[in-house]
């Protein structure tokens, strides 16, 4: 056991120093096997740091939002609606919302115009005031204090001070928002009194969501009713499906890299050969020369994994995966910037690892052994 | 869902597999009609120093199939927040007829996999190549059950729906469900637990002669392969629910969750190994002969088996004797 610990010891040791003495021709390879961990393993912390960020969000929203329907379309629930969802066993709290977007030409934006929630008194808003989202803040050069004057579809002028700039840290669901009061909004939009644009039901017991989505459901057929679970699970799908094309897309740079590992394993120099040759000419055994060779092989794939994977956190966690960001997170005019927390989970590495190492390893399996296999009476004369 | 990073690695380490495995036994075919050590022929030095390169590939990814075991466990689990009414692995297997047998084969790979390595490597150190007609007739055997395994995970991937509505661990490992895991879950703790003990120290028992005894390694074996199944029925009836400290929760999956410390893993890789490795030395047993070099590799394999189980064993009463739970 010993004896064989030893061994594989001398032979990575062996392993080191025929990589140090080419130092050149290995650092490119590296170079360039990191740039390839990089550009996969962003993509990949990119995509499950975003999924983590949008369940962290949704953990926060209502269990069940209720949307009446006509024609399969979005339309106003009426307060009918609104006591009849009241009247569920096991809702908390039934809360009509009103919010809508508009298309702002000033700023080239859609805003989100809503009014807060009556729970949420530090949003509270008086009439004339509106709490503005750090995007239309941005776009619009807002702070508190300053006036803010939108103008409806309809021509209506609405005329607001701002009392506060949401935190940056909400950005991700409040860069485009506006919060203004009640009658502001209906007079606004042109809403009569009884109507809202949604209603959002909290769920005292959360395995009873289903069942209450379906007895709200049979109570009022003419409304969809969309739970959070749905719309967790619709997050999840969305991101994961746009990190797995990208990465599908990103294949070509995989094969791309594999045939120029298989290439330069298989392209030794004249002195390589004659080492090998050397090498085995004193003993050592094809087995001997192939674990060498693939110690060489495993000791540029760690370096080369760990750079592109930190690599791959800087840019991701610090820089906002800055050369990724509008393939993967969509585009807006009024798009929130937000950091993502970083952290890496262990079936994160495994997958790159799988990725990027496995192909690189596959690739000079080949080259190695024929290597390894030669005459050292050929390869030395 | 089949644009899924993990799934893609997955794919991708299958696909590899099938191609190596193919072209291995495209070469064993050829070397069972040719193979003749005492010939000093072009074609038989050929074969032979091809032999190598088969080994080592082969070797490669009969590593990368353990390596996507742990993975597709793993990234079942993750997906469970993909599909309606899934909370751990059990869910996102359910939601596919494919689910569970791609998890068995891969297990059986896995084993397979490890019981050709260990032949392979003890051909690699004898030096007039006894095991390697047996090898390669392995080889023959196992690339079927890998293309099998590439085949049937293929199919659960391409066949999850991210709508599909499933059920979570409670459901099949309920105490009243007509079914295997039922029956499992339904096994009186004590006597899971009994049984599951006396398997253990009838393997040990077995393993210490088994690098002298033939009769021993091959009891070893197959008492391993016991062990490997008392052991997931002691941890769906006895070992989850003392884990979790509830009586009514049985999943084998949820105890590698980060919610229970993956205390999983000091289950599952000691046992995993202790299998692996206790195959390897019965199937050894029957394909070798007494030589010093093949007794050397029973012995070793055989502790390995022994320390596997007694840490299994060892793990498994910790987490008993330190339960909350009384059953």
């Amino acid at each position: 056991m010993r004896a064989a610990f030893e061994r594989r010891r001398h032979l990575l040791d062996f392993a080191v120093r025929s990589l140090a003495r080419r130092p050149t021709r290995n650092l490119g390879l590296i170079l360039v096997y990191g740039l390839v961990v990089f550009l996969v393993g962003s993509v990949m912390l990119w995509g499950s740091a975003v999924r983590r960020e949008a369940s962290a969000i949704l953990a926060g929203g209502p269990e069940i939002t209720a949307q009446a329907m006509v024609m399969g379309r979005h339309d106003l629930t009426v307060d009918a609606d609104v006591a009849l969802l009241k009247g569920l066993r096991g809702v908390r709290r039934v809360e009509p919302r009103l919010w809508g977007y508009l298309w702002d030409s000033a700023g080239a934006a859609n805003y989100t115009l809503m009014v807060p929630s009556t729970a949420a008194t530090d949003l509270a808003v008086a009439k004339g005031e509106a709490i503005v989202g750090e995007g239309v803040a941005r776009a619009r050069r807002l702070a508190p204090g300053k006036m803010l004057f939108l103008v409806s579809p309809s021509g209506r002028f609405l005329k607001t001070r701002v009392k506060a700039v949401l935190p940056a840290e909400s950005a991700l669901v409040s860069a485009d928002l506006v919060l203004v009061e009640e009658s502001d909004f209906r007079a606004f939009f042109e809403l009569p009194d009884g109507v809202w644009t949604d209603v959002a039901l909290t769920v005292a017991n959360p395995s009873e969501v289903g069942t209450i989505s379906g007895k709200a459901a049979l109570k009022l057929p003419h409304h969809r009713f969309v739970t959070r679970a749905d719309m967790s699970r619709s997050a999840e799908a969305l991101f994961s499906w746009r990190e797995g094309l990208t990465l599908a897309l990103l294949a070509g740079a995989l094969v791309a890299f594999a045939i120029l590992a298989f290439d330069r394993a298989s392209g030794l120099s004249a002195e390589e050969r004659r080492e090998i040759g050397i090498l085995k000419a004193i003993g050592w055994e094809t087995g001997d020369v192939i674990a060498s060779k693939l110690f060489e092989g495993a000791l540029i794939s760690l370096t080369a994994f760990l750079l592109g994977v930190l690599a791959a956190w800087v840019h991701v966690f610090l820089f906002s995966a800055g050369l990724f960001e509008p393939v993967l997170k969509g585009w807006a005019t009024l798009y929130p910037r937000f950091p993502l927390s970083p952290r890496i989970d262990a079936l994160e590495i495994a997958t790159l690892g799988m990725l990027t190492v496995v192909p690189f390893m596959a690739a000079i399996l080949v080259p190695v052994w024929r290597t390894a296999s030669a005459d050292p009476d050929a390869v030395m004369r | 869902m089949i644009f899924h990073p993990p799934i893609l690695a997955l794919i991708g380490a299958s696909l590899l597999s099938a191609v190596v495995l193919a072209g291995a036994a495209l070469f064993a075919v050829r070397l069972l009609r040719h193979w003749d050590p005492a010939s000093g022929a072009e074609r038989q030095i050929g074969l032979e120093r091809t032999t190598t390169l088969v080994s080592t590939v082969v070797a490669f990814v009969l590593v990368l199939e353990a390596a996507s075991l742990v993975l597709f466990a793993f990234n079942a689990d993750r997906m469970a927040p993909l599909f309606v009414g899934a909370m751990c692995a059990v869910g996102s297997l359910q939601a596919s007829p494919w689910g569970f047998p791609a998890l068995w084969a891969k297990i059986a790979v896995f084993f397979a996999a490890f019981v050709w390595l260990a032949v392979d490597r003890l051909d690699g150190r004898t030096r007039d190549y006894a095991l390697t007609r047996t090898k390669y007739v392995g080889l023959l055997a196992l690339a079927p059950l890998v293309f099998a395994e590439g085949g049937i995970e293929l199919a659960y991937f391409l066949d999850l729906k991210a709508d599909t509505i499933t059920s979570c661990c409670g459901k099949l490992f309920g105490e009243s469900r007509p079914n295997f895991g039922g029956d499992l879950a339904s096994l009186d703790p004590k006597l899971a637990l009994g049984l599951l003990a006396a398997g253990v120290a009838a393997a040990v028992v077995a393993g210490l002669p088994a690098a002298g005894s033939r009769i021993a390694a091959v009891a070893l074996g197959v008492l391993s392969l016991a062990v490997f199944g008392l052991a997931l029925a002691a941890i769906v009836a006895a070992i989850g629910p003392y884990v979790y400290e509830m009586p009514h929760h049985h999943c084998p999956f949820c105890i590698l969750k980060r919610e229970y410390g993956h205390v999983g893993f000091a289950l599952y890789l000691p046992l995993f190994l202790a299998t692996g490795a206790g195959l390897s030395a019965g199937t050894l047993a029957l394909v070798a002969g007494n030589r010093a070099e093949m007794v050397a590799a029973r012995r070793g394999l055989s502790r390995i088996a022994i320390a596997g189980h007694l840490v299994f064993a060892l793990a498994a009463a910790t987490l008993v004797a330190t339960s909350g739970l009384k059953l």
